[in-house]
């Protein structure tokens, strides 16, 4: 390839990405310059990017109608626990699932593909009437419970391609230096694991942190209620909505996932395996 | 890694402990009754009202104590069907009359025939009752309603110099076909129909011109036949965007709010949008902006056009059905129903609420809607079962290619009506 040709095309694909990029941030930016525009600017005929007098009213309104900081809380809750539960769970069995393949592993793989498509409102019943059997109806826990179930398929899914992504050969060399099994998997494999890991949890906490549905059927009492249900009291009927209060409320309700991301972005990137293996 | 993660754990550990989030426990052995009360009013006025009105009743009423538990309008279907089939729903539920059906026939909803005082009885009007009546017994209270108005731009209307209707002497049909074409200038639209949703305002305004699309039989069969009165609306409509241009074509593809813009720039001189939306325009309109509410275009029904109130219904699962019964009569007391609607900006179905005169100002078009109530009729469709499938596969796609011109009047009349029946047809064999 030319140099010519070369740069043409680094050209072509540094505005791609530069088109994708806008395309992403787009209705975030247009959801932070909405949550500090006054009313009237709401309703402008040429709105723009920039509120031309940027007020702090629709967070003062929003945190006075709602109890975000509650509902935040216990999104946190639920959030957290099913990140921390759900890699708990499924990093034994991605292990296993990679390390030992069989029949059983590759149906069990396939099932769990399969039982992603199953859609909320055909689990919702069943599984509300089996939560209330056990008195976790309008119960962190009942919640907490549900969306480590729900994370657990895909995140079982993600593990066990990490775990193959993990050369045999080092487990292998750990044992020729006399490591135990267990010795092996915690001192050589886990910290390998740890991007997968990390990427997993984050799956699970947004997944969780956003999700509405599960959360507005299992809760009943107003001081259990998550944020996403609770960002839902500024909506009416037919699509009419509290837009300034609900752009802001819903500002704050993106800044977690953000700073999670900015925190840990480098341990999924980090490509800890570099130079694990000579080849 | 592992700090991070030891970190995370003992975080969760900590905050699960400090907020307590294991059981709910419901169970209060102090021998009160306890209702649950899922209200769906969600502005900050109508949230206030409601939650006032439960303390007040509190108050009152020592030993049956209610819960207000706020609801959401975003998958109240969903939600309420979940609750009912856990036997886990609220004893007094807030919903749509046009969402009661399924929960009607489906037995999870007391009829309330025996229940009802005679006071609340008599004082809201049979059409009002019809829309929570399925299959002879009534399931619902409805309390508030809001008419389809026209809320237009005052300066504009005054400067055109078009003859400004009221309830007494509305534009007919044809009248405001022309005034809209009058009203239409350079970079301005006479009308802008937000119909994102246009099933339900085809519908309900197509009663004004004796518009009925669904025909009950007398075996109880409904099925679809359009005549004249039910082409007037769709074809006022559709002759505004593609023949006249004085209706805007990129609006037919909004919802309502997103035409305010347009509204207070000037580049609609109106838009039909429902009564509760004043409240929008109030708080949103750009200092200056002259405003006024005008009753939507009238046919040989007159005024007549359908809604789907809100209302107050009872569980059939709870316990205490007479005391939930109370508690909505308290709620709807006249002096009660008039703190609602104007909470909700909307109209009671209430003869006696609606006779306030703090609802008949002329301020912010309060007396155009009250003068309205008396021609709301139950929205043609909402006790036909099959109409969701009906409204999603059939109308909405019909409906949306005619007013954009894609399909004649013949070929959405042939969807609409042959399509239409083969839907129908399935729900009542």
């Amino acid at each position: 390839m030319s140099p010519r040709t070369s740069g043409t095309t680094r050209a072509g694909q540094y505005a791609a990405l530069l088109c994708y990029l806008v395309f992403l941030a787009f209705p975030f930016l247009w959801l932070i310059s909405t949550a500090f525009k006054p009313a009237p600017e709401l309703g402008s005929l040429h709105p723009t990017w920039i509120p031309e007098h940027p007020t702090l009213d629709n967070f003062r309104q929003a945190f006075d109608e709602q109890p975000l900081l509650r509902a935040a809380a216990n999104s946190l809750i639920a959030a957290l626990s099913a990140g921390v539960i759900a890699v708990v769970i499924a990093t034994p069995m991605a292990y296993v699932m990679a390390r030992h393949r069989s029949r059983l592993s590759t149906a069990a793989t396939g099932w769990v593909v399969v039982s992603q498509a199953f859609p909320f409102v055909l689990l919702i019943i069943p599984l509300f009437l089996v939560l209330k059997q056990l008195h976790l109806i309008n119960t962190l826990w009942g919640l907490i419970m549900v969306y480590v179930v729900w994370a657990l398929p895909f995140a079982l899914w993600m593990l066990v391609g990490y775990v193959r992504a993990v050369p045999r050969e080092l487990e292998e060399a750990a044992a020729v230096d006399g490591a135990g099994r267990l010795r092996t998997l915690v001192s050589v494999t886990a910290p390998l694991l740890a991007p997968g890991i990390v990427a997993t949890a984050l799956f699970a906490f947004i997944t969780a942190w956003n999700e509405f549905f599960f959360a507005l059927v299992l809760l009943k009492t107003p001081e259990k209620q998550t944020l996403p249900v609770v960002l839902t009291h500024f909506l009416g009927a037919e699509g009419a909505s509290d837009l300034g209060p609900l752009a802001a409320a819903a500002f704050l309700a993106t800044l977690p996932s953000l700073v999670l991301f900015a925190v840990i972005q480098r341990r999924i990137t980090g490509g800890m395996l570099a130079g694990a293996v000579k080849s | 890694m592992r700090a991070l993660v030891r970190t995370a754990a003992a975080a969760t550990a900590l905050a699960l402990l400090l907020t307590g989030c294991g059981g709910g426990g419901d169970g209060r052995p102090d021998g009160r009754i306890h209702l649950r009360f899922q209200s769906l009013a969600w502005q900050k006025e109508s949230v206030d009202i409601n939650k006032r009105l439960v303390k007040e009743w509190n108050a009152s009423h020592p030993d049956v104590q209610v819960q207000y538990v706020q609801g959401s309008w975003d998958s109240v279907h969903d939600q309420l069907l979940t609750s009912f089939e856990g036997d886990e729903a609220p004893d007094v539920i807030h919903d749509a009359s046009d969402d009661l059906a399924d929960f009607a026939y489906g037995g999870y909803l007391a009829d309330l025939r025996t229940l009802l005082p005679d006071r609340l009885s008599a004082d809201i009007p049979r059409q009002s009752w019809q829309t929570t009546t399925f299959d002879g017994g009534v399931y619902g209270v409805p309390f508030l309603q809001e008419p389809r108005v026209l809320i237009a731009n005052t300066r504009i209307l005054k400067d055109s110099g078009v003859r400004i209707p009221t309830p007494e002497k509305p534009w007919s049909w044809p009248e405001f076909r022309r005034v809209t074409k009058e009203l239409t200038g350079k970079g301005r639209y006479g009308i802008a129909w937000p119909l994102k949703e246009p099933v339900s305002v085809t519908l309900n305004l197509g009663l004004s011109a004796g518009g009925e699309l669904f025909h009950r039989g007398a075996d109880g069969k409904v099925t679809l036949a359009a005549d004249r009165g039910d082409q007037v609306v769709p074809g006022t409509i559709h002759d505004q965007v593609n023949t006249d241009h004085s209706a805007a074509r990129t609006a037919l593809g909004m919802g309502g709010g997103d035409t305010l813009p347009g509204l207070f720039g000037g580049k609609y001189a109106m838009v039909p949008l429902g009564f509760s939306y004043r409240q929008q325009v109030v708080e949103q309109a750009p200092k200056g902006f002259e405003w006024t509410v005008l009753p939507a275009p009238a046919g040989s029904e007159g005024l007549a056009q359908g809604v789907s109130p809100q209302t107050l219904s009872v569980a059939e699962d709870s316990p205490h059905k007479k005391e939930a019964v109370e508690f909505i009569d308290f709620l709807l007391r006249p002096a009660n129903m008039v703190r609602l609607a104007k909470g909700d900006w909307m109209l009671p179905t209430g003869t006696e609420a609606l006779a306030d005169p703090s609802l008949h100002t002329r301020d912010r078009g309060w007396a155009t809607g009250a003068a309205l109530a008396g021609a709301l009729r139950s929205a043609p469709a909402q006790s036909v079962r099959g109409y969701p499938e009906w409204k999603d596969k059939v109308a909405t796609p019909a409906l949306q290619e005619y007013y954009s011109g894609a399909i004649d009047a013949a070929e959405l009349k042939k969807r609409l009506v042959v399509d239409g029946n083969r839907v129908l047809a399935r729900y009542q064999r």
